[in-house]
């Protein structure tokens, strides 16, 4: 016999005592957990996200579209970056202004040439305003994973308030299960000693988040 | 290469040592306080918890009851979107199937996310036999791979180390798997971590394939799930060109929709935080971005077993949150190495035993690890009776009874009059003997959950039969913890979020 067969065999075996008639979906499982916590308006819904964005130790930034490129600009400048690595689809207006050298995601690329760049520029997916998260879905303005996670900082995009949902349970269906997902809560962090925090351990250490308002806002 | 947990002592032998290490035993007191406080907090910021984690029950239980078509379901979603599904009954297997396949790769290194199902099926020595260097990536499991060490927390595995230990061992130890440690290196915990950095650095920009297990697997899509803090987990599940992830079978969740309950109950029962830095989801394989081949190794290994008991199944509800560890006044008196197992604390007290068909004297000694206070239930995010597993267990040591073992029914001779009795007593004894323990074990008699144990089996019993339980007012654990213990440690310190 395989494995396959002995476990799945094991597998029935264990359950004889479950009654025939019951079928997978027949244990109800209790749904009245809440779609999301407490009431807000859209405004609201943004600052909370801003807030818990900071509360987690990333750097909020906010403009409305026409400041982005002077923005981008300035962060960029102030780190020092002289290379930025950007997604195929990034939208080219957003680094018009800054004096780096753009270095497009390349398939190319090892992990050891991302190493060298000095920073990552990318949109997202969305953000959830409850947990202070961004969410990448691999998409054309963030592309391949690894590019968000070997430069040492990171500037995300965020379009306000389209891309804000209010919670997970928001989230999930807005997101497609056959794209790799990164949720990210801000920087990496580990209290692996003596339960000190320390930021940033393997991902970028320093990750600036620009909430974007739609034309006119902001 | 590294210890491993096969042929540890029965518990309270194990635990008696441990005791009389007084580093040991304020590691772990001012660790477990400082968690519990925070959790508290964020557990609290959720005014539906009840509800979420009902719901975390139910859908762990219809999974568990239909296991055998949720796993089809789940190996079919996998290599539709270009998985390899493999299947291992036992520890040997699996260790045979992840063997071949690094072979098959032309590597001798792999990096290795933290996973209690490989440390549980001793996969790095296994490597090591096979002339594979796994290196653990995970800051603590460095710390307690470098240490030639075993962990002792769920979540802080190497949290009986302290700062000045841990310079120590990545001085002594680094240099020899690979960049050794940066000259003059303090204990502060900055510089520790950016050595960590530097250290693995190397390895994540060179490693060719990845081993990881996974918090979650969805039956409908095919998509696995990694939880974590540090980032170590991205890099090896996207950097590798081969990623082999060894999931154990309860891990299985069937909708996309279920993840919305568990990644809120997981952070914020574990860590303490709203969420997480980092979560990884992956379906198979993408073109372009991340591993080209993907295996999922589906793991049994006892698991099987302990699905056939109706009472003991629950255990495997488990998200591996660590928060029954950390209200455990016997796992903080005893620590995580004395339970034997990569499973330490109450649910290891319940699963370790149960995985291994209540065969030897450890086995038989860990479900006395406990004074039934209580507490581990309250705080589980999937509300896990350990109280009624464990005395489930009692009764099943001390007057035999079926067992399933390796798949077969087994009869187990009632304890009575040998080893494993006194083995059980000791434990028994060792819980009763420590003054904070006792306290707990009062408050049975007043619990006002629905399990009233009708009695303690064995020692437990003899124990009850002597005292008169005290009827004291029902409280709950934390307002018991408050009024015996004080806010000791902890809610002062903002660090970990
Ligand atoms: S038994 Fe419950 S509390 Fe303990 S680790 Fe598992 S899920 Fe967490």
């Amino acid at each position: 016999m395989s494995g396959r067969d002995v476990v799945l065999a094991r597998v029935r075996r264990a359950l004889a005592d479950v009654p025939r008639g019951e079928g997978p979906h027949d244990p109800p499982v209790p749904r009245d957990y809440r779609r999301v916590h407490g009431s807000r308006t859209v405004e609201e819904t943004v600052e909370l996200l801003a807030e818990n964005l900071a509360d987690y130790r990333a750097v909020v930034h906010r403009c409305a579209p026409a400041g982005l490129p002077a923005l981008i600009a300035r962060l960029l400048a102030a780190r020092g970056a002289r290379t930025v690595v950007v997604p195929a689809g990034l939208d080219p207006r957003w680094l018009s202004a800054a004096e780096v050298a753009a270095r497009p995601d390349r398939a190319t690329d090892t992990a050891r040439d991302l190493a060298a760049v000095d920073s990552v520029l990318t949109g997202c997916a969305l953000a959830v305003a409850e947990t202070g998260t961004l969410v990448l879905d691999a998409g054309p303005d963030q592309g391949r994973r690894r590019i968000t996670l070997v430069p040492d900082h990171h500037i995300c995009v965020v379009r306000v308030p389209d891309q804000v949902v209010g919670s997970v349970p928001e989230a999930l269906p807005r997101l497609a299960p056959e794209r790799p997902l990164t949720w990210i809560s801000g920087p990496s962090a580990t209290s692996d000693i003596e339960l000190d925090r320390v930021e940033g351990v393997h991902g970028p250490r320093t990750l600036e988040v620009v909430l974007m308002a739609a034309d006119g806002e902001g | 290469m590294s210890r491993s947990f096969l042929g540890m002592p029965a518990f309270p032998r194990a635990a008696a040592v441990s005791t009389r290490d007084p580093r040991l035993r304020a590691n772990l007191a001012h660790a477990t306080h400082t968690i519990r406080d925070k959790r508290a907090r964020a557990v609290a910021e959720l005014d539906d918890w009840a509800q979420l984690r009902a719901a975390g029950a139910a859908v762990k239980d219809r999974t568990l009851r239909h296991l055998d078509h949720y796993l089809e379901q789940l190996e079919e979603s996998v290599a539709a979107a270009g998985g390899h599904v493999h299947w291992a009954a036992d520890a040997d297997e699996a260790n045979r199937i992840v063997t071949r396949l690094v072979r098959e790769t032309g590597e001798r290194e792999v990096v290795k996310v933290k996973s209690m199902a490989t440390q549980e099926i001793g996969l790095n020595e296994a490597l090591a036999e096979a002339g594979i260097r796994a290196y653990e990536t995970d800051l603590a499991e460095l710390i307690v791979q470098l240490g030639d060490d075993l962990p002792s927390h769920i979540l802080v595995p190497a949290i009986h180390r302290n700062r000045g230990e841990i310079r120590d061992i990545f001085r002594r130890e680094m240099g020899k798997w690979g960049r050794p440690a940066p000259e003059g290196l303090s204990d502060s915990p900055t510089e520790l971590a950016e050595a960590a950095r530097l250290h693995l650095r190397e390895k994540f920009l060179t490693a060719k394939v990845g081993i990881s297990g996974a918090n979650f697997m969805v039956a409908e899509t095919g998509t696995l799930v990694v939880v974590e803090s540090e980032g170590n987990g991205r890099m090896c599940l996207t950097l590798p060109e081969t990623l082999i992830s060894v999931v154990g079978i309860e891990k299985t969740v069937p909708t996309w929709q279920d993840l919305e309950v568990f990644l809120q109950l997981l952070p914020r029962s574990s860590t303490a935080e709203r969420m997480n830095p980092y979560t990884t989801t992956w379906t198979g394989t993408t073109d372009g971005d991340g591993p080209r081949a993907f295996h999922l190794v589906l793991l049994d290994n006892g698991r099987t077993d302990t699905l056939a008991d109706a009472v003991g199944r629950q255990a495997l509800r488990c998200i591996r949150c660590s928060a029954c560890l950390n209200v455990c006044p016997v796992y903080e008196r005893a620590g995580g190495h004395a339970y034997g197992s990569p499973y330490p604390g109450p649910i290891g007290a319940i699963l370790t035993p149960q995985l291994r068909g209540m065969a030897g004297p450890l086995e038989e000694s860990l479900p006395y690890a406990s004074s039934l206070c209580g507490a581990c239930y309250e705080v589980c995010p999937v509300a896990i009776d350990i109280p009624e597993v464990l005395v489930h267990l009692r009764e099943r040591v001390v007057e035999g009874g079926p067992v399933t073992r390796r798949g077969a029914r087994v009869v187990l001779k009632p304890a009575k009059g040998h080893a494993a009795e006194r083995a059980a007593m000791r434990a028994a004894a060792w819980a009763f003997d420590h003054p904070g323990v006792l306290r707990g074990g009062m408050r049975l008699a007043a619990r006002t959950r629905r399990l009233h144990p009708r009695r303690l089996p064995g020692p437990g019993r003899a124990w009850s039969d002597t005292r008169a339980l005290p009827t004291v007012p029902a409280e709950s654990f934390r307002d018991w913890w408050r009024r015996t213990r004080g806010d000791a440690g902890g809610s002062e310190r903002g660090g970990v979020k």
